[in-house]
């Protein structure tokens, strides 16, 4: 039905407890949708289903860095601050003088330096934490902090304003008529749902968070294979910052990104990708992020202030983690 | 003589259908210093959670101080005077030395800490043991010696009348080591007994009154320290009469085929304080085993040789020429293969696939571009897991669902498929029933005569005796003995262990 699971589930064994996780969220995802053609009004209508996949486009980019980490055991905390340096360096970039002069390579650096620079930055993470034997969750608050902070400097704490239609096709843009970031969202599930599945360096993020010892006494390079997906997951972030600046048309280093480790935490938690590592779902972690997504939206829709929207995306997370405890030990 | 402080009788423990201990037996005098030896799987460690309440008994029964006993937790066992210092002190190391001895009761007064008596207490306490450290300082500026006094302490401030000390002294110097027997003759003097378990023999002979010995469950000696000479020590642990040996009761069969050029050869190894000069030498189509005592530094000369914790000195020659692997990535690239005597801690990925797990190693030679070429896969799986007669549900049953005996099979299947030119096996038949023992065994001597070079590190005396064509033993860190098949008879290896350590005061029991 879904994805790709953790374990090859092409054999004969079904991964009951797997496909009971995956088969939770998704179960309330299409009850809630259900729901909501009943009662919402104007909800069956292309530009809900675009506003929905806008908003959440960023937070299932970013969980798809998010998913990988997790996967290998570890967590990723920059991943907002990241995206505020992106969202900070991309119009640096193309409103510099060289980007003014030369509009078409400033507007293609824009994309590839914020992107390339929050990547290192992950790299860095990963780096960090091999090399010092760090956790994880130590490890990236360092640059969680330190990221920020960064953002501030380079813009001197200031709001860069700008109007750049060629930059900002990634936040506004449509590709036959669905929104640019939603493409390039599905196109990231994808290619890291199929890279957990098939790929050797899938099968060693799995193994290492499975068993690393294990892992290490059968030749699979643990530190690099950390290093690499924390570099992943500064790339996504640095991509889900381009997005959110060009949405605003505007980038403020102090609010871009603000939370979003939490939020995409959240999405893997709620798709079924246990903390312990070894095991993990992509497209699992996406009807994680549409599920907290379209709960927001249906009480707002329906009235609920955002605050109490807060307390039931609380409820849900817990609601999760419980069905996955239940799971395990049925 | 005075009645017995402690009697554990037909103690009966089963876990899972593995007969733990079975009619196991312990007694201890008042002011008695008792030695508990016993090989990997004796039974030492379940006996003493048996004691403390970590572990419920089957059935059997305990007196102490002469009245029926149960513990329902070491905390109980603690406050009825039998206190436990383990191996990893559980103490609280970012607190006070104070703090820590009175953990869990300290004293009150109008409902706050009453730090100055506790200080007092503590000092006084410690002093007690000629140990003079100031107790206000956190546990974790002092050296693990003194950290096990402040355990051992806390056990004697719990008017304990029995202390318990597993394997106290496997992480302290010389020195520490002296004061901590100082300790123990100190306690025996105020009439407080202790149950050592230990596996450095000298040490046991240097301090201990008696040595209770264990193996497979069953106590099978009870000896006056004085009155046993290690070699009988030795054997008893190791369950050999000197002279007989069964014949024949393992899988193995001897070398059929002369053995090839020299696979691997290694001088000189000294790897942190365990092991001090190990030589090892293995050829193609000869199995090499390594024998020694727990703690004599086999399973720390295989990681060295496979690049897992690299040697600190020493020479490793490959096919000739000199390699230092330090990641075990580095060693498989030279054709080695290494199955670890942990096979959940490093063995298995246990939520992972038979097939995952047993292409584990090889899967970058599966690889193009990239992706796993999950026909060839398969391929190799069928292939091994018929060759192996793996017994599992299909290829994709999660490698945790089977049992010990398959999982090894697994196992041995991941570096077979990488065709490996030496293959370290340390415990290869460790907890695995005895048909899938003999299997294994029968295989090992079949990879061996098509070529394959085996190191094999095994605790069980018949394994060696029977299986290998060449014999190392190691005794203390160091390669005391290098024994031909021929030569490497039960009461030859067990010699070597007895008398190999040249430091060693030989016999210091008889004394």
């Amino acid at each position: 039905m879904v994805d790709a699971p953790t374990i090859d589930r092409k054999g004969i064994s079904l991964d009951v407890a797997a496909f009971f996780r995956r088969y939770v969220a998704l179960t309330a995802l299409i009850a809630l949708l259900a729901f909501n053609f009943a009662v919402t009004p104007h909800f069956a209508s292309w530009q809900t289903l675009n506003v929905n996949l806008t908003q959440v486009a960023t937070i299932v980019i970013v969980s798809v860095g998010m998913t990988l980490v997790i996967a290998t055991g570890g967590i990723d905390l920059s991943v907002g601050s990241l995206m505020a340096i992106s969202g900070a360096l991309a119009p640096m970039i193309f409103l510099s003088s060289f980007g003014l002069s030369y509009p078409a390579l400033g507007d293609a650096l824009a994309f590839v330096v914020p992107v390339g620079v929050a990547g290192l930055f992950g790299l860095f993470n990963g780096w960090f934490i091999t090399r010092f034997q760090v956790q994880p969750i130590v490890g990236t608050l360092v640059m969680f902090i330190a990221g920020r902070g960064i953002g501030q400097v380079l813009t001197n704490g200031n709001l860069q304003a700008f109007k750049n239609p060629t930059f900002q096709f990634i936040g506004l843009g449509r590709i036959f008529g669905v929104p640019c970031q939603v493409v390039i969202m599905l196109a990231l599930v994808g290619a890291a749902a199929w890279t957990l599945r098939s790929t050797l360096f899938g099968r060693q993020i799995l193994s290492v968070g499975g068993n690393e010892r294990a892992a290490r006494l059968s030749g699979v390079p643990v530190a690099a294979v950390k290093r690499w997906v924390y570099a992943i997951s500064g790339l996504c972030a640095g991509i889900a910052g381009l997005v959110v600046v060009s949405i605003n048309s505007s980038s403020d280093a102090n609010l871009v990104g603000l939370g979003m480790e939490l939020d995409a935490i959240a999405a893997v938690a709620v798709g079924g990708t246990p903390f312990t590592g070894g095991q993990a779902t992509v497209v699992g972690t996406l009807i994680g992020a549409l599920l907290i997504q379209l709960v927001r939206y249906t009480l707002l829709a329906n009235g609920v202030p955002d605050a109490a929207a807060l307390v039931v995306k609380g409820a849900i997370i817990a609601g999760a983690v419980w069905s996955q405890q239940r799971s395990r030990s049925a | 003589m005075a009645d017995p402080l402690l009697v554990m009788r037909d103690i009966n423990k089963r876990f899972q259908g593995v007969q733990a201990l079975s009619a196991a037996s312990l007694e201890v005098d008042p002011g008695e210093i008792m030695a508990l030896v016993g090989q990997n799987g004796a039974g030492k460690s379940t006996m003493i959670k048996v004691l403390t309440g970590a572990y419920r008994r089957d059935s059997g029964s305990i007196l102490f101080a002469g009245r029926p006993i149960d513990f329902a937790s070491p905390q109980a066992a603690q406050r009825g005077g039998v206190s436990t210092i383990y191996q990893e002190i559980n103490l609280v190391p970012f607190r006070s030395v104070a703090e820590n001895v009175f953990l869990g009761r300290e004293h009150r007064r109008y409902g706050l800490l009453d730090w100055g008596r506790m200080n007092a207490e503590a000092a006084e306490l410690l002093r007690r043991f000629a140990v003079e450290i100031d107790v206000r300082r956190p546990l974790l500026e002092f050296s693990t010696a003194i950290q096990q006094m402040v355990a051992i302490a806390r056990a004697v401030s719990f008017k304990a009348q029995l202390v318990i000390m597993d394997e106290p002294t496997s992480s302290l110097d010389e020195r520490e080591v002296a004061v901590l027997f100082d300790v123990m003759r100190r306690l025996r003097a105020e009439g407080v007994a202790v149950i050592f378990v230990g596996h450095r023999l000298d040490e046991l002979y240097r301090v201990c009154d008696r040595v209770t010995v264990m193996r497979d469950g069953r106590t099978v000696m009870v000896n006056r320290m004085a009155d046993i000479g290690k070699l009988n020590l030795i054997a008893a642990m190791l369950g050999r009469d000197l002279e007989t040996v069964r014949a024949h009761s393992t899988g193995f069969s001897a070398a059929h085929a002369a053995a090839g050029d020299v696979v691997l050869s290694a001088e000189g190894l000294q790897i942190g304080r365990k092991v001090r000069d190990a030589r090892v030498e293995v050829r193609e189509r000869q199995i090499v085993g390594l024998a020694g005592l727990l703690g004599s530094g086999r399973t720390e000369v295989a990681r060295a040789i496979f690049g897992a914790d690299p040697p600190d000195a020493g020479t490793i020659e490959m096919n000739g020429r000199p390699v230092s692997p330090q990641e075990p990535a580095e060693a498989i690239a030279l054709g080695v293969g290494y199955c670890s005597e942990d096979r959940k801690a490093d063995g298995i990925v246990p939520d992972m696939s038979v097939r995952e797990n047993m292409t584990l190693g090889i899967l970058p030679r599966l690889t193009s571009m990239g992706i796993v070429d999950e026909a060839r896969q398969r391929e190799i799986v069928d292939k091994f897991m018929k060759r192996l007669a793996i017994k599992a549900s299909s290829a994709e049953q999660k490698i945790r669902e089977l049992s010990g005996g398959n999982q090894q099979k697994v196992l041995l299947a991941r570096w077979l498929c990488t065709d490996p030119k030496l293959l370290i096996l340390d415990e290869p038949t460790r907890g695995i029933d005895v048909g899938a023992k003999a299997e294994i065994q029968a295989l090992i001597r079949e990879l061996a005569d098509q070529g394959l070079g085996v190191l094999m590190i095994s605790s069980e005396l018949e394994e060696i005796t029977e299986g290998a064509d060449r014999v190392f033993v190691l005794s203390d860190g160091r390669t005391v003995a290098d024994l031909s098949h021929a030569e490497a008879s039960a009461g030859a290896i067990i010699a070597a262990m007895a008398h190999g350590g040249a430091e060693a005061p030989a016999e210091a029991g008889h004394g």
